[in-house]
Formats: C-alpha cells, structure tokens, sequence
C-alpha cells in the first residue's frame, strides 16, 4: 500500500492519518486509545449536550467529504429533536465508495477502524440517534473484515452498546455489507438498499434528515466526513479551522492517480493547490509522459488543465474554474492516452451504472457511448459533436432524478472545452489516431 | 462443474437464511445477505433456490429477483468455481486495462460475462475496485491483485 503521510513534513497536523502505517496492521484500539482516541466521546458524553456538539460542527465548517461539500453540522441541525419525534434515529456512513479513481475512505478505515467507529458514535449522539449503520461495498473485504473486528472491540469495551462509557447514551452500530452498484453511493439509493430494496434514488422533499431510514430521520454522511468528528470534539472548532489554507475547515485527503510518478494519498491542509499535490506529492508525470489535464475530484468532475493548476484544492475554489472538488483525488491525463477515449471510458461506466429509473439518464447515457464509439472508431461526424453537446444540456441537473447523469456530463463537457481539436480529429483522420500510432504510447 | 440449478434449498441453507432474517430489523432488509448465503452454496442463485427464500423472506419472487438482478455481485446464471472481476474505471484504463482484459480473454478463451469451457473461471468487468494508486487491478473471488502486468498475470491465475 502506499500511502505517505509526509512524515518528512511535520510542520502541519495530520489528524486523520497520525495512527496509519502505510503497508502495516490496521491502528488496535489500545493504540487508539493512546493516542488520545475515544477522548472527544468521552468529552462529549460528559460535558456536552447534543446541541453543542452539532455548534462544534457548524462551527468548524466541516464540508461533505463524500464529494458534495454540503456541511454537515448543517445536515445534523436539519433532524428534529426532542421526545417527541419518530424514532429510531439513524447514521448512516456511505462507504461505497465506487467513484472511479477514489480510494481515500478504504485507506482511512483500514487504517484506523476506530477512528471511523467513534466519528459514527459522535455522530449519533450529535442527533440522538439509537442505531447507526457502515454501508460497505462488497469487494472491500479487507476493510469490511477489519472493521466488523473493530466493531466487536467497540462493544467489549463499552463504546457502542447500552450505557455507553456510564454516560446513559445507547447505541447500535452495524455494519452492512453491499453487492455491488455505484448507485448505492447515492445516498437515498443506498437507504433504499439498506431496507432490501432496489437501490434507486428517492425524490426529495421529503428530506432524509425528517422521513429517512424506514421514514425515520436519518442522516447520511461520508468515511472521510465522520472520521473528522472526533478530532473537532476532542480540539475544538478554531483549532480545526487552523488545518486549513481557506474558509473551509480541515485537512483533506488528496490522492493522485494515472500515469504520474508516485501515485498514492496525502493528508494535506484543505485548499492545497493542484499543483502541489501533482508536482511534490504525485511527484510529477511519468518519465516520457507530458501532462495533458486532470480531473480533481474523481470520474464525477471537469477537466481543468495546466493554467489552472495554481488553484486551491477546495469546494468554492474549484468552482470559479468550472470544476469541482468532488472526492479531491485526481485522475491525471497524459499525452499518451486520447482525451476522448478517456471520456469514453468514464461514459461506459456511468451508463452501466445507470439504475435506469429516470429516463434521461437511462436513454442518454447509452447514447452518448453509442457516439463517442463512433468518433472512436472513424464513423463520426460534425453534427455528433453538436448533438453530444446538447446531451450535456438534457442530462443536467434538474432533469434527473439524482445527480449520477449530471455528474457524468462533467466530464464530457469539459472535454469538449477543453480538448475539441482531439474531438474533431477523430472527425478528420476517421479514428483515434493514438489507437493508430500505438507506438507513441 | 456448475451447480445448483434445480436443488431445492438444504437444512444448512434454511439454517443460515433463518439466521439472517433473525438479526435483521424487517425480514426484507435481509434479501442481500440471503441471496449471499444462497450464492456461498451454490455459487449463484437459481430459480427455485430464490422461490424458497422468497418464501422465508415474506416477499414475492419478483420482488426479490428484482433485487438479485439490480445487484451486479449477485450471479442469477452459472458462474465459474472463481469469478475474476477485472476493473475497468478510468484509473485502470489509463495505464493498461485494456491490455490486462484482452490478455486475459485470450488466456481464457472467453469474453466479459462468458465463463470457461472446464468451469474454472467467469470473467466479469468490475466498477472501481477503489486501488486506483495500484491500478491496473482485478479481484479473483476475495482476493485482490494490483500493479498488474500481463506476466503478473499469467502468474495469479495459475493459483487457482
């Protein structure tokens, strides 16, 4: 596994990552505890009542780690409180994770399983809720096994069950295990799955923080989002600020991928430029390989290119050069791999992925790959590029039930913003010249 | 050879059902892991193994074929004694997908979604197997493998 941590570089803190060895055992919990773990419940438990916990979130503007960037102390103080609502109340941990080139919450909770557990705990006790669920892909069977072990751990020892460390809070924590579908990762799809069945998103209103999980409140959240609880608690909300180079509260973890040098996640300050995670930590591009442009926040982004390199690594930054921060690991393009093909390749997952209850996104998607295979193999023409660019308009948001076809025109349109010249040769040569010249790759 | 087509469900299976059910908190918030227990036996889940269970879970056939098809990891057709899920996510594509899934086609002699002759292996594209630093990668069964190349390949499936 290789996942640096910059140890060479001591003079920001890494929190979410200070008990991870990269290749070694998964951090135990009397490791945990030592290191100050389970300290932010036991605060909570003891001096805090719900609503201050939920402030300390607020307050430490902790964004939606999942991709969304929506904040999460927000999406806490949106559940009715009190005796008198419905219950159970539910946290829900999305750990999905199947956004193409995101790999930072398997790092997160094979590392630290405890980290996540007392984050899912915090969580819970934030909105008096009873029950919590980790809803985990099949094919982390590593991090599924760890984690159920870490779950047990928990329970021995107090920090989840009834009367939780004699502090009179009870709480169940499960943890499911999926079978495939990146639509599960859609979090009203993924309740959906959660009560056996279909994971298809739902229409909203009504929220899931009031009719959520079996109609009752629910709230939602990312791996990397609830590891962060504990660490706000246990140091308050300005020291989590401090983490950050911007408004935007925290470390983040970045993560690179495709043909660069060292490929690979960090934990760095929230708003760490483009740059500095491609050229100091990715290490640059591969011997041979020229930079073309990058997708910074997974499949689910825009294309921005070396102009925009010097931008800040967060969610209001990435937006003013029409992207997004989305999972913050990057997908690198090179010289050797044709723009188009690359979209192509995003396209085909996004289609099969498809749930297929909405029919812009069932009918376009499948389209949009029928095209871009047409420009591929040299049948394409002019008015495909015009019509492609159409589609970006009639699969975005407000068209579809969730944001999985929005999501997916990210990319294709600023593909065709940024590399039209590489559409229209296709056009031209009547094929992807990169395919004919195999040789140059 | 495949298995399981016409077998009604055994005791051990009833077993296991019964005890999903139990820990779950409404009987069809256990359709997945029944159709897992189902799947551990006979490696997929044919008709009248998913008519039973459908029984056991309160739901109609339907209903639950509804989900065993909705589900990507959940076989409906014979698979092999070890399904290969090789990721084809861009990260993977990026730096040598297409050449791992057309080796191991031609290794096989089959194509995505086909299963071969002996019944050893079903080859099966996979979402993002989420190791996209080690990319490219497949899974065979539990079992992960990254930082592929044809040679490392070559080498895996003699394992199984």
């Amino acid at each position: 596994m290789r996942f640096f941590r910059n140890i060479d570089d001591m003079t920001k803190e890494k929190p979410l990552t200070k008990n991870i060895r990269p290749g070694g055992p998964p951090c135990n919990l009397l490791e945990y505890v030592e290191s100050g773990g389970y300290r932010g419940l036991h605060k909570a438990l003891s001096d805090h009542d719900h609503e201050e916990v939920i402030d300390m979130v607020v307050r430490a503007n902790l964004l939606g780690r999942g991709g969304a960037g929506f904040p999460a102390g927000k999406k806490w103080s949106l559940v009715p409180m009190g005796k008198d609502v419905p219950r159970p109340k539910y946290v829900v941990c999305n750990f999905d994770e199947m956004e193409p080139g995101s790999f930072k919450d398997r790092f997160l909770a094979e590392g630290d399983p405890h980290q996540l557990i007392e984050g899912m705990i915090l969580a819970g006790y934030a909105i008096e809720a009873e029950v919590g669920y980790i809803f985990i892909r099949r094919d982390y069977v590593k991090a599924a096994r760890i984690l159920s072990k870490a779950i047990k751990e928990a329970y021995d020892k107090n920090y989840l069950g009834t009367n939780i460390m004699g502090q009179g809070f009870n709480y169940e924590l499960h943890l499911h295990v999926s079978a495939g579908r990146y639509i599960c990762g859609e979090s009203s799809a993924l309740l959906n799955a959660l009560e056996g069945g279909r994971a298809i998103p739902r229409s909203r209103p009504p929220h899931m923080s009031s009719v959520g999980l079996w109609g009752k409140p629910t709230v939602v959240n990312n791996v990397e989002t609830i590891c962060n609880v504990p660490h706000i608690v246990a140091n308050g909300p300005d020291w989590f600020r401090e983490l950050s180079y911007t408004e935007e509260g925290g470390t983040k973890i970045y993560g690179a991928s495709g043909r660069v040098k060292k490929p690979g996640a960090w934990e760095l300050p929230m708003g760490t430029t483009l740059r500095e995670i491609l050229e100091e930590h990715a290490g640059g591009m591969k011997e041979g390989f020229k930079f073309r442009g990058i997708l910074p926040g997974g499949a689910s982004s825009e294309f921005v290119t070396s102009e925009q390199l010097d931008t800040r690594m967060d969610f209001a930054s990435m937006k003013t050069v029409q992207s997004h921060l989305g999972t913050g690991t990057v997908i690198v393009l090179d010289n050797g791999n044709c723009p188009l093909g690359m979209v192509l390749s995003l396209q085909r997952y996004f289609s099969r992925e498809s749930c297929g209850w909405c029919t812009p996104c069932r009918e376009g998607l499948p389209w949009i790959v029928q095209m871009l295979e047409a420009l591929e193999e040299g049948s394409g023409t002019a008015e495909d590029i015009e019509i492609l660019l159409a589609q970006t308009k009639l699969l975005e948001t407000g068209n579809t039930f969730c944001t999985l076809a929005p999501a997916a025109m990210f990319s294709l349109e600023s593909a065709l913003r940024h590399f039209r010249d590489d559409f229209e040769e296709h056009i031209r040569l009547k094929g992807c010249s990169y395919r004919k010249d195999k040789a140059k790759v | 050879m495949l298995t399981g087509e016409a077998e009604m469900i055994t005791d051990i299976e009833r077993r296991e059902i019964e005890e999903e059910i139990k820990k779950a908190p409404t009987k069809k918030a256990a359709v997945i892991d029944v159709l897992k227990v189902l799947q551990k036996h006979r490696r997929w889940v044919p008709d009248a193994a998913l008519e039973q269970a459908s029984d056991m879970l309160g739901m109609t056939p339907a209903e639950v074929d509804s989900i065993a098809t909705f589900f990507s990891l959940i076989y409906r057709r014979p698979v092999g004694k070890h399904v290969i899920l090789v990721c084809d996510s861009v990260s993977c594509w990026l730096v040598g997908y297409e050449d791992v899934k057309q080796h191991l086609m031609e290794k096989l002699g089959i194509s995505l979604g086909e299963t071969t002759k002996d019944g050893r292996f079903t080859l099966l594209p996979s979402a993002c197997l989420g190791v996209c630093e080690e990319a490219p990668a497949m899974m065979i069964d539990d079992d992960l493998y990254t930082n592929l190349t044809l040679s490392i390949v070559d080498e895996i499936l003699q394992k199984y």
